[in-house]
């Protein structure tokens, strides 16, 4: 069985949870002894681990014929793409694409981020799935998210083998409901010619039935799972006298942090041992800085900024409890690396990962009353920490991306008939 | 000759309220009666009305030959006085009959058994206090909360008097003896034990509509048990008759058409303190560790399985001691309905029986925040500073200074008395 698959990113160098997302679900495939896979994302940086899967970068997919020489190819490319591939991908240009800017080897400039012109990101995207739905051989394509879409439905078009989408979040989710049309254009286009959609969570899958128009039986849910960190204990809980209850994510609307703000004001009301962390950083950031402040509890509420990578780690494995109290999440794996860490964690129940969760507390992301029952329980109740913990990493640690595959490849199967 | 015993379980816990932490000292009141009302109100009109006409029937049409008893918690009883007092009245009618023995058991349907003696006597006293009073009978016969039961919990119930006691049939202590016959204490040959026939019992209650029972085929299954066994118990909770069968099962005509199948095939119905009288024991059985009559283990896991329900356990009993010291009536009160089985049941990841609550650790932290309030005005009773010891010895002295004050004064009447005797 060959893949083709459209992503946007890929770890090392990722933005938010899809790239975790899809190195998780193609490395849990790979587990499948006739499974290969090909990933294409726009920009790749040269240290992705291949050892499981093939990465084409498309920045390095010729969709203008230019003549270039073996050695000049070398040098430009050679660092994530051999020269013999650049040529041989140059004879599935069958389409005229001079329109687009292309550089001196006929190839497009990608940012591989979430640029300003992304619209123009994502059409160039579609030309070079041409080129490789020409050359390349493969038994389905499986777009990641709206923005490789139209890649994949092009592909769909030109090589007329199955197309099936993964739907890592909807517009519904980004916006509260406030939908851009250009993208919901996009994605209702991509899911209308997919031959399946899988959605990660039910909670989006209800979105996709209702608000894109899809059928039931078209649309099916595959849970994310998590990748087991490799040096989990290497990570430890400094004893100190305070508890520390930590948020930790993107600071916007779709997260709703103003919600720990209040349960934090709430819990200081009854309690002073406790210190609150919001890590992370965005466009919410100066506002909730404002209602602690607000609120009077300015000295026991700290804001960390931006963390990454082991960072992210070492903040969650600190803490004694860690909340998320997204108002729209369609999955949301943060909540399953706190626990890999054994931190307690608190979720909103609009959080598609709290349908496969049995040991964490959930709430209602408004709720903020139980949400700072859930955290005064957690700090004053050894027992419950300690269920918390002890049973979170082990339910944790059952959620397998081999699992998750093995539900993909069945929808492959039954696409390919 | 067959001897069939009919025994069911009454019982509807107290629901507490959503109790946030923010309440604790402020809200003394734990319990959602909309919901506790809405309940009870439920099961009397599917359950407990219509299965007490039927056996009132049935008693009735056999002259009285059909016999069966009845374990009702003292926290039920409290329920129906205030929710369904008519139910009261129908088991009233029911006792007058005769054909009807009610069991004892801790009032509060609690673990008290397993983790505090002295309470657990208490319950049980209490209990049977409530039982006379209301039927004019006291129960000689016991059933402990969930039929729990150990080689140490039966040497409770003997001390205090009780003749005979309910238990399960679980594999582990039975082996391959047959719950058909009567056995006693491990050490105790006085105290009978009787055991629930475990497969033929989920047979009426949860296999009734799988089977396609009729009463008739059901004591042809009597019948073809092995010669020489001679009792059956068949124990269940009421709600198997209208709630987890519903009328439209047929379930109530089943058990009207028992007795005359079962008289048919020369079987009696008969209640365990009239049948432990005439029959002897045949080999005794000994409970090490607790059992109880749920799950394929039989132990306690469902109420004391994890760490959730060990600390709620914990931090319950450990205020015991000071409890009784106190003679607050509400907070006595609340102490007994914050013991009920149940509490401690929704606690319990695996199976949580009957839960109101989204999850284990919301139980949890509903039951947490409650304790925490009632341990404040428990300790608001009398300082903590002063150690139980300490404080036993105290009203132990105030007590011992009544009684001195009380035979002095017999003393100075006596003396009076004489001295008027003398005087004349």
């Amino acid at each position: 069985m060959k893949a083709l698959m459209f992503g946007w990113e890929f770890p090392p160098h990722i933005l938010g949870g899809l790239g975790t997302a899809s190195y998780g679900l193609t490395k849990g495939m790979s587990l499948q002894p006739d499974m290969q896979i090909t990933f294409v994302i726009p920009k790749p940086h040269g240290d992705e681990d291949q050892s499981f899967l093939k990465i084409i970068g498309a920045c390095n997919v010729p969709v203008v014929w230019k003549d270039n020489s073996w050695e000049h190819v070398s040098y430009r490319i050679g660092k994530t793409m051999h020269p013999d591939e650049y040529f041989w991908l140059r004879n599935g240009i069958k389409y005229d694409f001079h329109r687009i800017y292309t550089n001196d080897l006929g190839c497009i400039d990608f940012s591989g981020r979430y640029p300003d012109n992304l619209m123009e990101e994502i059409s160039n995207y579609e030309a070079v799935a041409s080129v490789l739905a020409h050359q390349l051989e493969f038994d389905i394509i499986h777009s990641h998210d709206w923005l490789t879409y139209p890649a994949g439905v092009f592909a769909k078009q030109i090589s007329g083998k199955p197309l099936v989408i993964h739907v890592h979040a909807t517009d519904f989710d980004r916006s509260r409901g406030q939908v851009n049309p250009i993208v919901y254009d996009i994605e209702k286009r991509g899911m209308d010619a997919a031959d399946h959609i899988m959605t990660v969570s039910d909670l989006t899958r209800r979105t996709v039935i209702e608000k894109y128009h899809q059928h039931p039986d078209k649309v099916t849910t595959v849970h994310n799972a998590v990748e087991p960190l490799p040096d989990v204990d290497s990570f430890t809980k400094t004893a100190r006298k305070d508890k520390i209850v930590t948020f930790l994510g993107r600071i916007t609307m779709q997260k709703g942090p103003e919600y720990f703000v209040e349960a934090a004001h709430l819990v200081l009301q009854k309690t002073r041992g406790v210190r609150f962390v919001m890590a992370g950083s965005g466009d919410m950031m100066n506002a909730m800085i404002d209602l602690a402040a607000k609120r009077g509890i300015s000295d026991r509420f700290h804001f960390t900024g931006f963390l990454k990578g082991r960072q992210v780690h070492e903040m969650l494995a600190e803490s004694d409890v860690y909340i998320m109290p997204s108002v729209s999440e369609p999955f949301g794996i943060s909540p399953l690396e706190a626990m890999q860490v054994g931190t307690p964690t608190i979720i909103s129940k609009q959080s598609g990962c709290a349908e496969i969760l049995t040991h964490a507390i959930k709430t209602d992301y408004w709720d903020i009353d139980a949400m700072a029952d859930a955290i005064y329980s957690i700090v004053k109740n050894p027992a419950m920490y300690k269920s918390l913990r002890e049973l979170g990493i082990e339910e944790v640690n059952n959620i397998k991306w081999y699992d998750a595959g093995l539900k993909v490849r069945a929808i492959y199967d039954s696409v390919i008939r | 000759m067959r001897n069939i015993s009919f025994y069911f379980q009454i019982h509807q816990p107290m629901r507490l309220k959503r109790y946030r932490f923010f309440d604790i000292g402020k809200d003394p009141y734990y319990y959602d009666d909309f919901q506790t009302e809405e309940r009870i109100r439920k099961v009397v009109e599917q359950t407990y009305l219509p299965a007490n006409r039927t056996i009132a029937e049935m008693i009735r049409s056999s002259n009285g030959k059909f016999k069966c008893s009845f374990a009702v918690s003292g926290i039920a009883i409290e329920q129906l006085e205030q929710y369904a007092p008519e139910v009261i009245d129908s088991f009233k009618e029911l006792s007058k009959t005769g054909s009807v023995e009610f069991l004892a058991e801790p009032y509060a349907h609690s673990l008290s058994s397993v983790f505090d003696a002295g309470e657990f006597e208490r319950q049980v006293k209490m209990h049977s206090d409530k039982i006379e009073e209301l039927f004019g009978k006291r129960p000689s016969t016991f059933y402990n909360s969930e039929l729990i039961y150990s080689d140490q919990i039966g040497e409770a119930v003997s001390k205090m008097g009780y003749k005979s006691v309910l238990i399960d049939e679980a594999k582990n202590i039975m082996g391959w003896k047959s719950p058909d016959y009567i056995y006693k204490h491990a050490y105790l040959p006085k105290l009978k034990l009787l055991i629930r026939n475990h497969k033929l019992s989920d047979d009426i209650a949860f296999r009734f509509s799988q089977h396609m029972l009729t009463a008739e085929k059901f004591i042809n299954w009597i019948a073809a048990l092995p010669a020489g066994e001679n009792i059956i118990n068949l124990g269940m909770g009421y709600e198997v008759l209208g709630t987890i069968n519903s009328a439209n099962s047929g379930i109530f005509e089943f058990f009207k058409a028992l007795p005359y199948h079962g008289m048919e095939q020369q079987m009696n119905f008969v209640l365990p303190s009239e049948f432990i009288k005439k029959t002897e024991a045949v080999d005794t059985l000994s409970v090490t560790y607790p059992m109880s009559w749920v799950g394929n283990d039989k132990d306690l896991t469902p109420w004391t399985g994890n760490d959730l329900q060990q600390e709620a356990l914990q931090k319950l009993y450990e205020k015991s001691d000071r409890v009784k010291l106190c003679n607050d009536k509400p907070l006595q009160h609340d102490w007994l309905m914050l013991q009920s089985s149940d509490h401690f049941r929704y606690m319990s990841h695996k199976d949580p029986f009957g839960t109101n609550y989204d999850s284990a650790y919301e139980a949890f932290m509903n039951y947490m925040n409650v304790l925490a309030d009632f341990r404040d005005r428990v300790d608001a009773q009398y300082p903590t500073t002063i150690e139980n010891e300490e404080l036993n010895e105290l009203l132990k002295t105030i007590d011992n200074q009544e009684k001195e004050i009380e035979v002095l004064r017999n003393e100075l009447t006596n003396l009076k008395a004489r001295k008027a005797k003398k005087d004349a």
